[in-house]
C-alpha cells in the first residue's frame, strides 16, 4: 500500500477543550466587572487594563524569546488573564509606569522565572500587585472617587480602610463616617481596586466559570463561608467593634480573590479535599489579616501563603483511589 | 436514575454509525494468516505444515499450557507456510498461512440456525469444552474464558456479569449481536452460570441502546436469575473493574482480580461463542466485527472468518476513503492503530475504524496547566499528571506508590487533558517499567 498511515498509541480522540478555550472563558468571566469598573471610574479604568495586558503579553513575548529561548506563547490566553487580573488589583487612577513595573514583576518574578505557563507556585498577577504594594505604598492605595457614589473628592478610602482606620482609633463601627451602606457595597458604588467593586459581577463570571467547568465550587465557596463563620462569630461577641459577615464578604478583594485568583489552576490543590483545606486557609488568614493585622486587607497574602502551601497538599491528599488504600 | 461506577468516567461522542447495519456475512478471502497468539498468555503450538490440507474448525494450533488456547482453521484449504508477520500490535508474530479452496466444514459442527436450548452436559465438561473450542474473551482483552470459570482455591463466584455495554465510540458489534442473536446468547449466559456455578447474572447495557435493553429484559424473562441493568452512558462502563462497581457498587481491591468480590465479567460475544462451542460444536474461529469511520461509505457489521485481512473488511465498506489517515483495529479510546492494511482480524478485533487525515494527528502538546481533569476523570482515582511525570523522569518507586499498576489504560486522561499531553503514553512506559522491577523481586 502507497499511503502511510498515523500509527500512534490509543486513545486516538480527543475532547474538543483545550487551554486557550479555557483560559479565554476566564477572560469572558471578568468582562462584567471590567465594564462596570469603566462605568465607574471612566477611561481611566481602560487605560490601566490596556497598559496592564499590553505590558504583561511583551513581557512574556520578550523573555521567552530573547532570554528563554523557547517558542514564545503568548497566544495560549494566560498572559491576558494575568494582565487583566493585575489591573482589577490596582486603583484606576494608578500612573502608567508602576503599572508596567507590575507587570514586569508578575510576569518575570511570578511566572517566566518558574518556567512559564503551568510551572509557576505563586499567581503570577499577585506576585505583581504584592510587589507593587510594598513598592509603591502611597499610588497603591490611594483610590479614585466611585462616579457613582455622588462624593465630591479626588481620592477617597475604601471600606475596609475607613473600618481599619476607625476601629484603630476606638470609634465604634455604627459612628464610622463615610462607611458605605450594604446596599451600595452590593451594587458596586464604594472605593477600591479596580475590578474588584462589584461583588454581583464578579460572582456572575464566578457562575459562568462553573457552568462551564473552568472551576470547581470547593475553592470560592470555602474561602466565603470560613470568612463568613469566623467574622460572624466575633460580630456576635461584640458588633461594636467587628463588622458583620455581609460586610466582610462584599467588601475587598475577597469576592475577585475568591473567584478569580484563588482559583487559579496552576496554583491551587488539584483535589477536591486538598482544594477545601486551601479554601479554608485562605479564608482564615484574610479574616485574621482584615482584623488583627497592620493592612485593612489580606486577600492577596493570603492566597500567596496558601498557594506555597499547595504543593505540599497535592503530595499528601491523595484521590480516593478506586479499590481501597 | 442510571446506574454508573463512582469515580471519574468520560463522555466521548458516540458516533455509533453503524448501529442499524444488520450483521452481514462477509465473503470468504482467497487466504488467511491466523496468528497462534491471539490471547493473553503462551502461544498455541502449531500442529499443522506446508502443505497439510485443513477444514473449518480443524485445530490447527494447541495450547500447551492452562492460561493458553487451542486456535482453529476458519477456512478450508491448503496450509501454505507457518511463518512471522505483523498483528495488530505491528509487532512480526508467528502464525499460519492458510489458501482457501472451498469451503468444507467439520462434520462435527452443526450449521443450522435452529436454537438449541437444553444443556445435556454439566459444568466441568462445559469448561473442558470452551477450552477445545479455544473461546477467549472477546470484548478486547482477549483472556482465556476456561480460566476465569475456575475460580482460585478458596474463593467462589457469586454472581456472572454480562458486558453489553459497549462503551467505546464508533463500534456496534456487540449491540448488533444483543439484536439479532439474543436467544443465543441467553442460552450461553446460561451454560456459564452452570459452568461456574452460580445462581444470578446481569448483563450491563449502556442507555445509548435502548432496543438491546428491551429485548433483552424480555428474554430474560424466560430464564431464572437473569436480569437486565441499564447503565449511564459514560466511558470506561464496559471496563471490567467499573462494570462490576456499576451493578454490584463493589470496588475490586488494588490489584484484585474480580473474583475478589465474587465477581466473574464475561463479554455478549463470549457467551454468544460459548452458546455455539457447546450447543453447535463450533469452535471460535469467526466473530462480528464493526468496520466503520466518518469517511467510510458504507459503515457496516460482518461476521467474519479469524486471519481474513484488513483489507476484505475494507473492500466490503466501499474501499478506503481517499482522506484515510489512520486506520484502528478497535475502538478510538483503547484501540491500536495499524501500519497496513495486511493485518489480519483475529478473536480480539472488535471493529476496525478508519479515521479521516484530520482526525489522524494528535494536536500540539503544551505546559501542564493543573487543572486537574485527568485527576477527576480517572475512573481508578489516580493521579494521572503526577504518573507521568514519574514515568518521564523514570521514578518508579515513587510510580508504584502513586498505584501506576492499577491504571486500566482506559485512555480518558489524555482524551481529556486541553494542554493534550501524552499521559497514557508516559504511564504506560512506568507501568511497563514498574512491572517488571515488581516481577523481578519476586524471583
Amino acid at each position: 500500500m502507497s499511503k502511510l498511515l498515523t500509527v500512534s498509541p490509543s486513545p486516538h480522540v480527543h475532547s474538543s477543550d483545550s487551554t486557550q478555550k479555557i483560559m479565554y472563558r476566564v477572560v469572558y468571566a471578568m468582562i462584567p466587572a471590567l465594564i462596570w469598573s469603566v462605568f465607574v471610574f471612566g477611561l481611566d479604568a481602560l487605560r490601566v487594563t490596556l497598559i496592564a495586558v499590553v505590558a504583561c503579553l511583551a513581557f512574556e513575548y520578550l523573555i521567552q524569546k530573547y532570554l528563554m529561548k523557547v517558542k514564545p506563547s503568548v497566544t495560549d490566553g494566560s498572559a491576558l488573564i494575568t494582565g487583566i487580573l493585575l489591573a482589577f488589583n490596582v486603583p484606576a487612577n494608578l500612573p502608567w509606569w508602576i503599572i508596567i513595573i507590575g507587570a514586569l514583576a508578575a510576569m518575570g518574578i511570578g511566572k517566566l522565572s518558574f518556567g512559564g505557563l503551568g510551572n509557576n507556585i505563586f499567581n503570577p498577577a499577585l506576585v505583581g500587585r504584592v510587589f507593587l504594594l510594598i513598592s509603591f505604598p502611597v499610588q497603591m492605595t490611594s483610590w479614585p472617587v466611585n462616579k457613582q457614589a455622588g462624593i465630591d473628592a479626588v481620592t477617597a478610602a475604601t471600606p475596609l480602610g475607613l473600618l481599619k482606620e476607625g476601629v484603630k482609633n476606638g470609634t465604634p463601627i455604627a459612628d464610622i463616617a463615610g462607611l458605605p451602606h450594604l446596599n451600595d457595597i452590593m451594587l458596586g458604588n464604594i472605593g477600591g481596586s479596580l475590578g474588584e467593586i462589584s461583588a454581583v459581577l464578579l460572582v456572575l463570571g464566578g457562575i459562568y466559570m462553573l457552568w462551564k467547568k473552568v472551576i470547581t465550587w470547593h475553592i470560592p465557596v470555602s474561602i466565603l463561608l470560613t470568612v463568613a463563620a469566623i467574622s460572624g462569630i466575633f460580630w456576635m461577641i461584640d458588633p461594636a467593634v467587628y463588622v458583620n459577615p455581609g460586610y466582610h464578604l462584599l467588601t475587598g478583594g475577597l469576592m475577585l480573590g475568591a473567584v478569580f485568583m484563588a482559583t487559579d489552576m496552576v496554583t491551587s490543590p488539584m483535589t477536591a479535599k486538598g482544594q477545601i483545606i486551601y479554601g479554608i486557609g485562605i479564608g482564615v488568614i484574610t479574616i485574621s489579616i482584615r482584623m488583627f493585622g497592620a493592612y485593612p486587607e489580606g486577600i492577596s497574602f493570603a492566597i500567596l501563603i496558601m498557594n506555597a502551601v499547595t504543593p505540599l497538599l497535592n503530595y499528601y491528599i491523595k484521590p480516593k483511589r478506586f479499590g481501597g488504600q | 436514575m442510571l446506574k454508573t461506577f463512582k469515580i471519574g468516567g468520560v463522555h466521548p461522542p458516540e458516533n455509533k454509525l453503524s448501529k442499524d447495519k444488520a450483521i452481514e456475512v462477509l465473503p470468504l478471502p482467497q487466504k488467511v494468516f491466523i496468528p497462534v497468539a491471539q490471547h493473553i498468555g503462551a502461544p498455541a503450538t502449531p500442529v499443522v505444515k506446508r502443505g497439510d490440507v485443513v477444514k473449518v474448525g480443524q485445530v490447527i494450533a494447541k495450547s500447551r499450557s492452562f492460561v493458553s488456547t487451542n486456535i482453529h482453521s476458519s477456512v478450508s484449504g491448503k496450509v501454505t507456510k507457518v511463518d512471522f508477520s505483523a498483528d495488530s500490535s505491528g509487532y512480526p508474530k508467528h502464525g499460519i498461512f492458510i489458501d482457501v479452496e472451498g469451503d468444507e466444514w467439520e462434520e462435527t459442527i452443526d450449521r443450522t440456525e435452529t436454537l438449541v436450548k437444553d444443556i445435556t452436559i454439566d459444568g466441568p465438561a462445559i469448561i473442558q469444552k470452551i477450552q477445545d473450542a479455544g473461546i477467549v474473551g472477546l470484548g478486547g482483552a482477549t483472556f482465556p474464558t476456561h480460566v476465569k470459570l475456575v475460580p482460585p482455591q478458596g474463593m467462589k463466584a457469586e454472581v456472572l456479569l454480562i458486558n453489553g455495554v459497549e462503551c467505546e465510540p464508533y463500534l456496534t458489534s456487540d449491540h448488533r449481536l444483543m439484536l439479532e442473536k439474543a436467544d443465543e446468547i441467553m442460552v450461553g449466559i446460561q451454560l456459564l452460570m452452570k459452568a461456574m456455578n452460580v445462581e444470578k447474572a446481569v448483563i450491563g447495557i449502556e442507555n445509548n441502546k435502548p432496543d438491546a435493553i428491551k429485548l433483552l429484559s424480555e428474554k430474560c424473562k424466560e430464564y431464572k436469575g437473569l436480569s437486565v441493568v441499564a447503565l449511564k452512558v459514560q466511558y470506561p462502563q464496559g471496563g471490567e473493574k467499573q462494570l462490576i462497581n456499576a451493578v454490584t457498587g463493589k470496588e475490586v481491591p488494588s490489584g484484585a482480580l474480580p473474583i475478589a468480590v465474587g465477581a466473574v465479567v464475561s463479554n455478549v460475544g463470549t457467551a454468544f461463542a460459548v452458546y455455539e462451542a457447546i450447543q453447535k460444536n463450533k469452535p471460535l474461529f469467526e466473530r462480528v466485527v464493526t468496520i466503520t469511520g466518518k469517511g467510510v461509505s458504507k459503515p457496516a457489521n460482518f461476521k467474519v472468518r479469524v486471519g481474513t485481512a484488513t483489507s476484505e473488511l475494507v473492500e466490503a465498506a466501499g474501499g478506503l476513503p481517499e482522506d484515510t489517515g489512520k486506520i484502528i483495529s478497535g475502538g478510538p479510546m483503547m484501540g491500536r492503530a495499524i501500519s497496513s492494511l495486511d493485518i489480519p482480524v483475529t478473536k480480539g478485533t472488535s471493529g476496525i475504524l478508519l479515521m479521516q487525515e484530520k482526525e489522524s494527528s494528535r494536536q500540539e502538546v503544551l505546559n501542564c496547566i493543573r487543572c486537574s481533569r485527568c485527576t477527576n476523570v480517572c475512573p481508578m482515582g489516580l493521579e494521572p499528571y503526577l504518573l507521568m511525570t514519574l514515568g518521564e523522569k523514570q521514578i518508579f518507586d515513587r510510580a508504584e506508590k502513586e498505584r501506576v499498576m492499577d491504571c486500566i489504560e482506559c485512555g480518558s486522561c489524555s482524551y481529556t487533558c486541553p494542554s493534550s499531553r501524552p499521559l497514557l503514553d508516559y504511564i504506560r512506559f512506568g507501568k511497563g517499567k514498574v512491572g517488571q522491577i515488581i516481577r523481578s523481586r519476586k524471583k
